[in-house]
């Protein structure tokens, strides 16, 4: 809801775009200043200057494609693998109160266990390579997604099932007509946040499970001793995320823009 | 078609409070009883306005004539076929809104005839609803961006779109400012006097109750039992001023209700 509100509050308030540009700015300003008068060696922490020179010739290289398609390919497998089997889980636990109090404490039991602690078990369960990085991120994403799913089910406005039963829908119009629409607002926000989620556990996954992706790069540039290597690999991470971020808010605006003024 | 027979209904509810009442009927499980032995039979086509306080049970009254909630005791029965679950022969206009937020006008009044065939009969039908309540030009628009007051009159033709043999509405007027409250009240008498659906009201207008009723009902403070029930054999328009048989109605059902009419 704060988020819907803040959308229309800004809609008001002149937003000049240089902004965002200014900040970035001054945070390139600050980089060097710290780089320079650190009393560290350049080695160890690099300027943005020869960082941004080291991302060039990563780029030209092809590795950091290389490395960046290998980290989206397993959050897109491990996202929608979540949601998959997220939200129809979700949406039973939403809509009966018995699965909902017998299997609820189980997975708010499992939520708060950190992705990162089941890198053990799942590099033994699943040895080296994509799997293991797939299934903690599926993991990340799973659970906050079906608990959200449920809380956005079961505060859908029990008059609308009436106006279902009376008239007469089916089990399957119920789900297209009434219990999609009504959670799609609320879904979406929780995409957006998991998503966030699920990227920061793709990275710490590759750093251990892996030999490729962005996390792997981070860490092999780190054995090799380049720092600029492992920064130019944290700002690619810094953009991607942005651009997740971003592609998930175009979906929710064109998802919800037609009826979410409503309030329900 | 429309004959609905309430046959001593009644309604507990399962109570918040942990310690049971004196006197109550206690069986492990705390109950408050909102309906007591309501028993009330209504002919086809009659417009019946249901008053009663605040809190008295009127809307678990009409969800049960509707077959949203089964009775604890009793049973209504519709044209000899006893109520177990919701039908689009019974249409509930809800308290609050009912249409769907994500469908557009258009949408709402097509929920009850989404499974005519023929396409082309199927629009005209809606475009027919959609101008009796003279909501043309609103067919795309969003249940927010309408007033209160087209609301219900979208509401009203959706229910009246699946042509159901009766309509239960539940405080149809209220939330709306006084004039639109005139001329909703107009519209559903007029849609009573050309389709001849049983409908039964729920108000809390006790003028609503007289100008519009071919009988009125009162109901009891909770649990709810039927305090009065008399038939409104006036010709319509009706005008208090003229009537004062109706006038002195008026004046004993504010007095049942605890108001001094006088003031
Ligand atoms: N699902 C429920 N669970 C428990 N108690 C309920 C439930 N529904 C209604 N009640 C109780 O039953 C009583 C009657 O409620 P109801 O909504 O039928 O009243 P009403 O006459 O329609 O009131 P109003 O005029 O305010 O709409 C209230 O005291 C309410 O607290
Ligand atoms: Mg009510």
């Amino acid at each position: 809801m704060d988020t819907a509100e803040l959308k229309t509050a800004s809609r008001y308030e002149p937003r000049p775009l240089a902004c965002p540009w200014i900040a970035f700015a001054v945070l390139l300003l600050l980089w060097e200043l710290l780089s320079r008068f650190s009393g560290l060696s350049p080695q160890v922490f690099p300027g943005p200057i020869p960082v941004l020179v080291s991302m060039g010739k990563l780029a030209a290289s092809g590795i950091l494609l290389r490395h960046t398609v290998a980290s989206l390919f397993r959050i897109t497998v491990g996202f929608y693998l979540a949601v998959l089997l997220g939200l129809p889980l979700g949406i039973i636990l939403g809509r009966n109160r018995i699965f909902n109090t017998m299997f609820n404490p189980v997975i708010q039991f499992l939520k708060p266990i950190s992705p990162i602690a089941w890198i053990p078990l799942a590099m033994l369960w699943f040895g080296i390579g994509d799997k293991p990085a797939i299934f903690l991120i599926f993991l990340s994403s799973f659970f906050p997604l079906v608990v959200s799913t449920t809380i956005a089910v079961s505060s859908i406005n029990p008059v609308f099932f009436q106006v279902a039963a009376n008239f007469n829908f089916t089990r399957r119009e119920v789900l297209s007509k009434i219990i999609i629409p009504a959670i799609t607002p609320a879904t979406i926000t929780a995409f957006r946040i998991s998503l966030s989620i699920a990227w920061l556990v793709v990275v710490a996954a590759e750093m251990i499970a892996v030999r490729s992706g962005l996390g792997y790069l981070i860490l092999d540039s780190r054995n090799a001793l380049r720092m600029d290597y492992v920064m130019a690999g944290m700002i690619v991470i810094g953009i991607i995320g942005l651009l997740l971020d971003l592609l998930m808010r175009r979906m929710g605006q064109l998802a919800s823009t037609s009826w979410y003024g409503s309030g329900n | 078609m429309g004959h609905i027979l309430i046959d001593s209904v009644c309604k507990e509810y399962p109570n918040r409070r942990r310690k049971p009442r004196p006197g109550s009927p206690g069986t492990g499980k705390y109950m408050v009883p909102v309906l007591d032995h309501i028993t009330l039979e209504f002919g086809e086509g009659e417009m019946v306005c249901i008053l009663g306080p605040s809190g008295c049970g009127k809307s678990t009254l009409l969800r049960i004539v509707a077959g949203f909630e089964p009775p604890t005791a009793g049973r209504v029965i519709i044209d000899n076929k006893r109520v177990e679950r919701p039908s689009s022969d019974s249409i509930f206009v809800f308290q609050n809104n009912g249409l769907l937020p994500w469908m557009t006008v258009w949408e709402n009044v097509e929920l009850g005839l989404r499974h005519l065939e023929d396409r082309e009969a199927k629009n005209e039908r809606i475009a027919e609803q959609i101008e009796i309540v003279e909501l043309e030009g609103f067919e795309q628009h969003y249940p927010h961006q309408l007033s209160g007051g087209m609301r219900r009159r979208a509401e009203l033709a959706r229910a009246l779109a699946v042509n159901p043999n009766i309509m239960i509405m539940d405080e149809p007027f209220s939330g709306l400012d006084f004039l639109t409250h005139m001329k909703m009240r107009e519209e559903v008498v007029n849609m009573h006097r050309f389709t001849r659906k049983t409908t039964l009201v729920v108000t809390h207008d006790i003028d609503d109750a007289l100008i519009m009723g071919d009988r009125i009902v009162v109901l009891d403070d909770r649990p709810a039992k039927v305090k009065l029930d008399h038939k409104l054999d006036f010709p319509r328009p009706r005008d208090f001023e003229k009537l004062p048989e109706l006038s002195e109605l008026r004046k004993q059902i504010f007095l049942m209700q605890g108001v001094l009419y006088a003031v």
